[in-house]
């Protein structure tokens, strides 16, 4: 290492010999690979991303697929959902084939029974059943050199199955944890895994969203450090790094981001009723911000109850008993939990949702929903909120507009010097985000401020950052 | 070279929308018009220029690949239920990949040359949007030769054909050059494309069209040597026309007035087969057009404007040099300085050609003569000054293997 240092040729020669080490070990991890929560939400993703991967890595070595030399093994305990995966799986191979066509054209150039473009997907899209293998048994696992996990967010449930695991795989099997909040050290000290474990945090949905978040621990080796970037790149993701505290970046700014609208709840009902602050809370996070969803919809898309658990998380590893809130227990009590059914539409849970949009909003006081067509109270709301500025633009308009920049310059500069109200408790939403990204930084969470920022960009599809130079 | 023994006209034209991509009321994602709707439009269109729709005496319709696209075959059954006079008359249907509806022009014109005919309705149409581009790329990919070049083609088999004539032509020519009249015949058949209603490009918006036709060509992708730009669009479409003589188009009751007047006309075909021996020539074009002009005892200066395939921008600048209009390697600044231009000295594709109208690949070759008599009629949307009486169309299918050079001049 001293010469490596020394010389600086030899340094670039060291570099690349890793990077080409790494890539070998890669291609040879990808060849037995298991899934666990793979029907779920986040893994039935995740087996998209790895089976694409994986059948484009044997084309491109072996020209055929099926060969039988690569395994991609999805566990789950739900059998009928296994089913549904494989379905999904099909249909998603499809797109990503026909997308691909020209690269699978090259790749089968050798093979005579392939001709029209047709024939390369049908191909493809059929032989790459045969890379797939469905059990019930997380120990299924035992042949796989990569497991990525992507069960419930419980750190007991994930321990019963890391303990089982350890004693089954190789010994240089790495594991990939989804979580979003548990800290690593707390799963690899207490399984016993040697560091072989990384936070590999997709974000939902995986095939779609381009963030990762990589979080490694103390103990978190090199070698599956390596091998999670080059995978990362293999599957077009921006990685992010975050340090292993409790909620990582994204949730650690998302769940603050949340008690923050319950504050703003409880003020606003000082003059509106619990079910018009929520409404109004929602409109100031998605219009007046010029987010995707308002900061409601995006608690019932993530899920009340999987808010709810990872607070939980944050509160015992974090030690700060701010992280719980009456409201969402409430919720959680009368089991309404939002979340998707298996067709991906969203469930209802502090709003309701017809055709996924936003009609209602419950009300913990008389337990039921108030529809926006009930009486006039939203006008009511909305009157009080006042308009939006004048250069607003929505937020699926500015997604793709290459003025973006310039045209949030101008709505903040109007926002930040209206006196409306959604304007002004906007401002004050803005500048709460951006002390929490700060916090973040400052509490050892993010590295920088940038990766902050990359994370609400990539992973929550935020038009900006909350560190910017609009405000 | 056999003279024409009788005059031969053409009137009555009409094309459909070309829709695809483009247009603002493209939507992939919901139903759209079936053939059925071009075929009624485009009969409608040329049967209300006509005083007596009862004087047909035969009917062509055009087609490349309706039986995998919409999954339908005998068209020329649909003759009588385009133009009811044509129950119980001779009906056929050509096909000669992109260049159907040239072939659609040649018989018509030889029915009425072969006096079996005074009067002949000529359609031609095609329906693409119904699957997917790579699978549509599969389905034109016919226009080669299947068991000799697929296999070994590029998943979008024909831009990577053009994509190789292409790379040819900047070998030989200088790729820089090339690029640039490639990207000016892209800015200039747009331009012409917003002036046509009809248009498939009439809603481009986009300001600096040049510098979207210079954008670098992008291999992993697409292809080699042409961007997205460089090609001609997945279009639905329909065009019909009438070929008639002075007999039957008095019978029809059109005037001469509305008509022109098939000056020269022939077809020519390659081998299939085989590889063109210069990607840098057109030689089939080549071919049709010099008969064609000899039949019509004409010379490249007694040409007013010009009706070019251009499914690949590049295909233009070759059809400009291997028929004569430019002499070899001066395809692209002739078209750079402006002499294609509907203000030019050589108006081409006036109405946005195929890549600024669209590409509705067995309606193109009928298109192109509509538009041929559109404009020297004096009738078209985006009329070009008439400085000489003669006008020259090329319909080109595949490779430059079924090619039809038709030659009008005013009546």
């Amino acid at each position: 290492m001293r010469i490596v240092v020394e010389h600086g040729s030899q340094k670039v020669y060291f570099s690349r010999y890793m990077k080409e080490i790494t890539t070998m070990v890669l291609n040879e991890a990808l060849k037995n690979v298991t899934v666990l929560g793979a029907a779920g939400k986040m893994g039935s993703g995740i087996s998209l991303l790895l089976l694409q991967e994986m059948a484009r890595l044997e084309l491109e070595q072996t020209g055929r697929l099926g060969s039988g030399g690569f395994v991609l093994n999805l566990v789950d305990t739900n059998e009928t959902a296994l089913g549904e995966l494989r379905r999904y799986l099909r249909k998603q191979l499809v797109k990503y084939a026909e997308k691909n066509i020209v690269m699978l054209r090259i790749y089968t150039k050798d093979n005579p029974a392939l001709v029209d473009n047709s024939d390369v997907i049908e191909s493809f899209v059929n032989d790459s059943q045969d890379l797939l293998r469905t059990n019930t048994d997380p120990l299924s696992a035992k042949s796989s050199k990569l497991v990525f996990e992507a069960i419930i967010e419980d750190l007991d449930v994930k321990l019963g199955v890391y303990n089982n695991l350890n004693r089954v795989c190789p010994p240089d099997t790495m594991y990939f944890t989804n979580t979003s909040s548990i800290p690593i050290s707390e799963i690899d000290s207490k399984a016993g895994l040697g560091g072989r474990i990384i936070g590999y945090h997709f974000y939902n949905p995986p095939a779609v969203q381009k963030l990762v978040e990589l979080i490694s621990s103390a103990g978190t080796t090199t070698d599956i450090k390596n091998i999670s970037m080059e995978l990362g790149k293999r599957l077009k993701k921006t990685i992010v790094p975050s340090n292993d505290k409790a909620g990582f970046i994204g949730n650690g700014h998302f769940l603050r981001d949340v008690l923050y609208s319950f504050d703003l709840v409880s003020e606003l009902q000082k003059r509106f009723a619990p079910h018009e602050a929520v409404y109004c809370v929602n409109k100031i996070t998605q219009d007046f911000m010029v987010r995707p969803m308002g900061i409601f919809q995006l608690h019932d898309y993530v899920g009340v109850d999987v808010c709810r658990h990872i607070l939980a998380i944050m509160k015992t590893y974090l030690g700060n008993p701010g992280f719980e809130n009456e409201t969402i227990n409430a919720m959680y009590k009368n089991k309404i939990i939002g979340g998707q059914f298996a067709d991906g539409s969203q469930k209802d849970g502090f709003l309701k949702y017809e055709k996924n949009k936003p009609v209602g909003v419950y009300s913990l006081q008389e337990n039921r929903y108030i529809l926006f067509s009930e009486g006039d109270w939203t006008r009511k709301c909305d009157d009080h909120l006042g308009a939006l500025p004048k250069s607003y633009t929505p937020w699926k308009a500015l997604l793709g507009d290459k003025k973006k920049a310039d045209k949030l310059g101008i709505y903040f500069k109007e926002l930040f010097s209206s006196d409306a109200a959604g304007c002004v408790h906007a401002r004050k939403y803005l500048e709460c985000s951006r002390s929490i990204a700060r916090e973040l930084v400052k509490d050892g969470v993010a590295n920088r401020i940038e990766d902050v920022n990359q994370v609400l960009e990539n992973g929550f599809f935020h038009v900006y950052g909350p560190e910017n130079t609009y405000f | 070279m056999k003279k024409l023994h009788k005059k031969i006209y053409v009137a009555a034209g009409y094309y459909t929308v070309s829709f695809g991509s483009g247009r603002k009321e493209f939507n992939p994602r919901k139903p759209m018009p079936a053939f059925e709707t071009y075929l009624a439009e485009t009969a409608k269109g040329t049967l209300s220029q006509v005083k007596n729709p009862d004087a047909f005496d035969e009917g062509v319709i055009a087609n490349f690949m309706a039986g995998r696209f919409i999954k339908q075959g005998n068209l020329a059954g649909f003759l009588p239920n385009m133009v009811p006079c044509l129950k119980h008359k001779p009906c056929i249907r050509v096909e000669g990949a992109c260049g159907s509806g040239g072939l659609g022009l040649a018989t018509g014109i030889k029915a009425v040359l072969a006096e079996q005919a005074e009067s002949v309705f000529v359609a031609g149409f095609e329906v693409q949007n119904t699957v997917k581009a790579v699978y549509g790329a599969d389905i034109l990919a016919g226009a080669g030769y299947h068991g000799g070049e697929r296999k070994a083609g590029h998943a979008f088999f024909f831009p990577g054909v053009f994509s190789d004539r292409a790379g040819a032509y900047y070998q030989k020519h200088g790729a820089e050059l090339a690029r640039r009249g490639m990207a000016k015949w892209f800015e200039i058949a747009i331009t012409n494309a917003r002036k046509n209603k009809r248009a498939q490009e009439f809603h481009n918006a986009e300001k600096d069209l040049f510098a979207l036709g210079m954008m670098p060509p992008n291999p992993k992708a697409f292809v080699e040597h042409l961007n997205f730009f460089d090609c001609s669009k997945v279009s639905d479409g329909a065009a019909s026309l009438v070929i008639a003589s002075e007999e039957g188009l008095a019978r029809l009751g059109v005037s001469e007035h509305d008509a022109v007047e098939v000056a020269g006309f022939a077809s020519a075909e390659g081998n299939i087969t085989e590889k063109p021996y210069d990607l840098t020539d057109l030689d089939t074009t080549a071919a049709a057009g010099q008969r064609a002009l000899q039949m019509a005892g004409l010379r490249h200066g007694d040409i007013g404007t010009l009706e070019l395939h251009d499914c690949f921008t590049i295909t233009g600048l070759l059809a400009l040099e291997s028929l004569g209009f430019a002499d070899r390697g001066t395809a692209a600044q002739f078209v750079l300085d402006g002499h294609t231009a509907t203000d030019g000295k050589l108006p081409t594709n006036s109405s946005g050609g195929l890549v600024g109208y669209g590409h509705p690949t067995g309606a193109s070759g009928v298109r192109q003569l509509v538009d041929l008599q559109l404009q020297l009629t004096g009738k078209a949307e985006n009329q070009a000054p008439i400085k000489k009486d003669h006008g020259l169309m090329i319909s080109m299918g595949g490779n430059d293997r079924t090619v039809t050079c038709v030659i009008v001049k005013r009546a």
